[in-house]
């Protein structure tokens, strides 16, 4: 049995990557039962710090202190003999494996596998926190939150009692971000402590007990949870006062740009994903879609795009009927989309900045004359771009990939505003990004608005919609549950929309 | 008492000087190798080392010969880096050289009367045709149900080599000839002109001016651009609307062409007329060649000159009693000190204390 973590403490740990000091004489600590929250915006290095309490880098100075002894962690296998755990970002499951096969991967040192006294004890830990999870399972079976339960069993499992989730909730639904909350804090209250990294202010307010917030490497604040706001926090890790976008103006829609009529589409396991759905957006206006995601979003955003066929129903884009268009027709016809995958749809990550600002338009003049792309046009429109935008790059030849995840979204968003759509389609735009950058995306979005485009917003932010939209729809197993104007709706409405209860009117 | 060990670290970009640096050092390690294994087997690396390079690159012969050598190399690894720049693997260049060879064989035996100005020509297009549909057949199923093109073009190559054996063999074998699985010599109308006084033919010019102008397309055109989206990201290419099917079919098929050109080349600059076994696998090699030159047209000529040097300094190897396959060791080891080597390109080495402190 490994001993107890009763303290923990990081101090002075310094560790720089080519061309960035990623983190600063920063120091933590942590002692049992106790939740921590590192706080800071993307790239602010707290993925870096905990990278190096689990072994998976080595700081260029500082050390490591547990229950007061200096220890030096030089790998993951150490850090788990130590106690502790990490569950990553992105799930490390094998899919066509079971729950319990998973867990013992690369624990077993005997030629056979005991899978019967793995699952008992599987079995004892799912019990003792109320983990429920069928050890029987295939891990393709599961939703993402079930998934993240097993990383998290596979942690304990290996009897870490310091647990560090990082941005467990990125990839959660608001219901399971609730439940893991419940989850998280009962394990703490059994006398585990846990780290969680985060950029989102209500998590951290409703689970942690002490707040670390990082700011570009530096440790720039701790403090209480109790004794602190969302607002402060926030401040802390912007280093500025934060001006929440609210939509302003009086809402006078104009002609309708996009038009759904009871659409019918199949999803890629061949279920049926969206049945019947009808939408109206017009010019200056933000339509909603709330929903957990999963529900026929991805589906709506690929039909209207003509990246999926409807197999039932019509598409009206801009007064013509898309319902047969290519996506190339489509693209013409005037609508921008800023799709769910931002890395691997939206752009390219091994192309450069240019290349990707051109991805629609390449065989257009100003652009392209003949066979030949007109480099000089459109470095002069990507370096405008690039400034307008505020994309944070050292150069347009940079690689989309090395930029943040707030910075390819200007890229992304910054060509499909260009291209003058008549309507939008955005979907979870602001999904991972940092306040600063969900910001400015949300200022971009109104300002569209105000320039007449139709806008179409796939979020699960329930906070964004209501201060963003002008309509909100709910889609619930591929149905429409119901529009409504955003002053007829709150928070509880749509919740109970999203869960698919219908209110009783 | 700390322990030093190695660590890579990644680099923010590509080192530059490692680009060139590497090829270079991969050829030497390559070559030392082989000097390992040549004097295991009881010869003097040195000498045969130098008769490899005198021969082949050291003496007007040689080197005409190494560029005889270079030019199928050359135009099959075009065709392949084309393939390969949309992530299309195509592996079957050697098929495709075959049936270009068969289809430009086909004008000069069945109308052998045909001025210089028809059937050179003439032989160009049912070469490059013939390549091409061959590719077009794996093209197919690939762009429309997803079928493994690797899998497809590689089998393909196997049909490719037995039916033109088949036909010289069968239908197409010279009655005049003895017996012997060739076809008829083609008439001189039917002959690539020679230059330099040598067995060097104007296949070379196929293979310069196919290397500029893919150069242009990969760097400068529209299409080329395209092709590198859709290479690089399906999914991004289709959500900026571009169609993909129609660009797999077309680069196959141009890939097919251009190998299907480096098969007119042979029959009609080199050999004069159809046989069996009329490439020693320049189809397989070409894929080395593509990948060594990074895809880059204006690499792969040289590369290909690199690789028809070993090939011609293995014949001369021989007459010392060295087997010819000792060439085809060296361009093996080659790539695998390349391919090895390219951690080096991405990844910078730190010597690192054991306990995280840095030497270096």
């Amino acid at each position: 049995m490994v001993e107890k973590i009763e303290h923990l403490e990081m101090c002075g740990i310094t560790k720089r990557f080519p061309g960035v000091l990623s983190n600063n004489k920063v120091n933590i600590h942590i002692k049992t039962g106790e939740v921590l929250a590192i706080l800071g915006e993307n790239g602010a290095g707290k993925t870096t710090l905990m990278n190096i309490l689990y072994g998976l880098y080595q700081p260029e100075s500082g050390k490591i202190l547990l229950n007061g002894k200096h220890v030096s962690i030089n790998s993951p296998r150490e850090a788990i003999a130590l106690g502790i755990g990490m569950v990553h970002q992105h799930f490390m499951l094998v899919p066509t494996l079971t729950v319990c096969e998973n867990v013992i991967l690369g624990l077993s040192k005997s030629f056979l596998v005991d899978l019967k006294t793995a699952a008992q004890k599987i079995k004892e830990i799912t019990d003792t926190y109320g983990l429920a999870i069928n050890p029987d399972a295939f891990v393709w079976q599961l939703s993402v939150g079930e998934q993240q339960r097993v990383e998290i069993i596979k942690a304990l499992y290996r009897g870490a009692n310091l647990l560090i989730l990082d941005e467990p909730t990125a990839v959660l639904t608001p219901q399971e971000s609730n439940e893991l909350i419940q989850l998280l804090r009962n394990m703490a209250a059994q006398g585990n402590s846990i780290i969680l990294i985060s950029h989102k202010l209500h998590e951290v307010m409703a689970l942690s007990d002490r707040v670390t917030v990082l700011r570009d490497g530096e440790v720039c604040a701790d403090v209480l949870t109790r004794e602190t706001t969302q607002e402060a926090l926030a401040q802390l890790m912007v280093g500025r006062k934060m001006a929440p976008c609210k939509r302003e103006g009086t809402f006078s829609p104009g002609q309708t740009v996009l038009e759904l009529q009871d659409v019918f589409a199949h999803g890629d396991k061949g279920t049926e994903a969206l049945a019947g759905v009808s939408l109206t957006i017009r010019e200056g206006e933000i339509l909603g879609i709330a929903g957990v995601s999963g529900n026929g979003q991805k589906e709506l955003a690929e039909v209207i795009a003509g990246l999926r066929h409807l197999s039932q129903g019509k598409i009206t884009l801009n007064g013509k009927e898309s319902t047969k268009m290519s996506p190339a027709r489509i693209i013409q016809q005037g609508l921008g989309y800023i799709p769910e995958d931002r890395l691997h749809v939206g752009s390219i990550p091994s192309f450069n900045i240019w290349e990707n600002l051109i991805l629609k338009d390449h065989n257009h003049p100003p652009f392209a004359k003949h066979t030949f792309l007109k480099k000089k046009a459109i470095m002069a429109h990507s370096a405008s771009l690039v400034a307008t935008y505020g994309v944070k790059t050292p150069n347009l030849e940079t690689a989309t990939g090395r930029l943040s995840g707030g910075n390819i979204q200007r890229v992304i968003l910054a060509r499909e505003i260009t291209r003058s759509p008549v309507a939008l389609v955005a979907a979870y735009p602001t999904r991972g990004l940092d306040i600063g950058a969900t910001e400015y995306l949300h200022s971009k979005l109104l300002e569209a608005r105000k320039n007449g485009i139709g806008v179409l917003l796939i979020s699960e932010d329930l906070e964004e919609l209501l201060s963003l939209c002008d309509n909100i729809a709910v889609l619930y197993e591929g149905s429409v549950m119901k529009v409504m104007p955003v002053e007829a709706t709150n928070e509880r409405i749509l919740g109970l929309l999203m869960a698919g209860i219908a209110e009783e009117t | 008492m700390d322990r030093l060990r190695f660590k890579l670290e990644k680099r923010l970009t590509p080192s530059p000087v490692m680009v060139f640096i590497i090829p270079l050092v991969s050829v030497l390690l390559a070559l030392l190798l082989g000097a390992i294994f040549l004097s295991l087997t009881g010869q003097k690396p040195l000498a045969v080392y130098t008769i490899m390079f005198t021969d082949s690159l050291g003496s007007k012969y040689g080197f005409t010969e190494t560029i005889v050598k270079a030019i199928p190399l050359a135009l099959t690894a075009l065709g392949v880096a084309l393939a390969f720049k949309m992530k299309l693997w195509n592996i079957g260049a050697e098929g495709q050289l075959y049936m270009g060879a068969m289809g430009a064989s086909w004008l000069p035996l069945t109308y052998p009367t045909l001025p210089i100005y028809f059937m050179l020509p003439g032989m160009v297009v049912l070469g490059m045709m013939a390549g091409g549909l061959w590719a077009l057949l794996t093209a197919i199923p690939r762009a429309i149900w997803k079928v493994n093109e690797i899998i497809t073009t590689l089998m393909l190559n196997y049909v490719a080599i037995l039916w033109v054996d088949y036909l010289v063999f069968g239908p197409w074998r010279d009655p005049k000839g003895s017996n012997f699985p060739i076809s008829a010599p083609f008439p001189e109308a039917a002959r690539l002109p020679e230059l330099f006084n040598s067995r060097i033919h104007a296949g070379l010019f196929f293979a310069i001016a196919l290397a500029v102008i893919l150069a242009i397309i990969f760097k400068y055109s529209r299409w080329g651009y395209s092709i590198n989206v859709i290479g690089s990201s399906e999914r991004a290419a289709g959500y900026a609307g571009m169609n993909i099917k129609r660009n797999i079919l077309l680069v196959m098929f141009l890939s097919g062409a251009i190998s299907g050109l480096a098969g007119m080349a042979e029959v009609s600059g080199i050999i004069g007329k159809l046989q069996h076994g009329i490439s020693p696998g320049y189809g397989y090699t070409a894929i080395i060649v593509a990948w060594l030159s990074k895809l880059n047209p204006l690499a792969i000529l040289i590369v290909s000159v690199l690789f028809g040097a070993l090939q011609v300094g293995g014949y001369a190897v021989q007459v010392e009693g060295v087997p010819a396959a000792v060439a085809t060791m060296l361009q093996g080891t080659i790539l695998f000190f390349v391919l090895g080597g390219e951690v080096l390109t991405n990844y910078r080495v730190r010597l690192v204390s054991r306990n995280g402190e840095e030497r270096k």
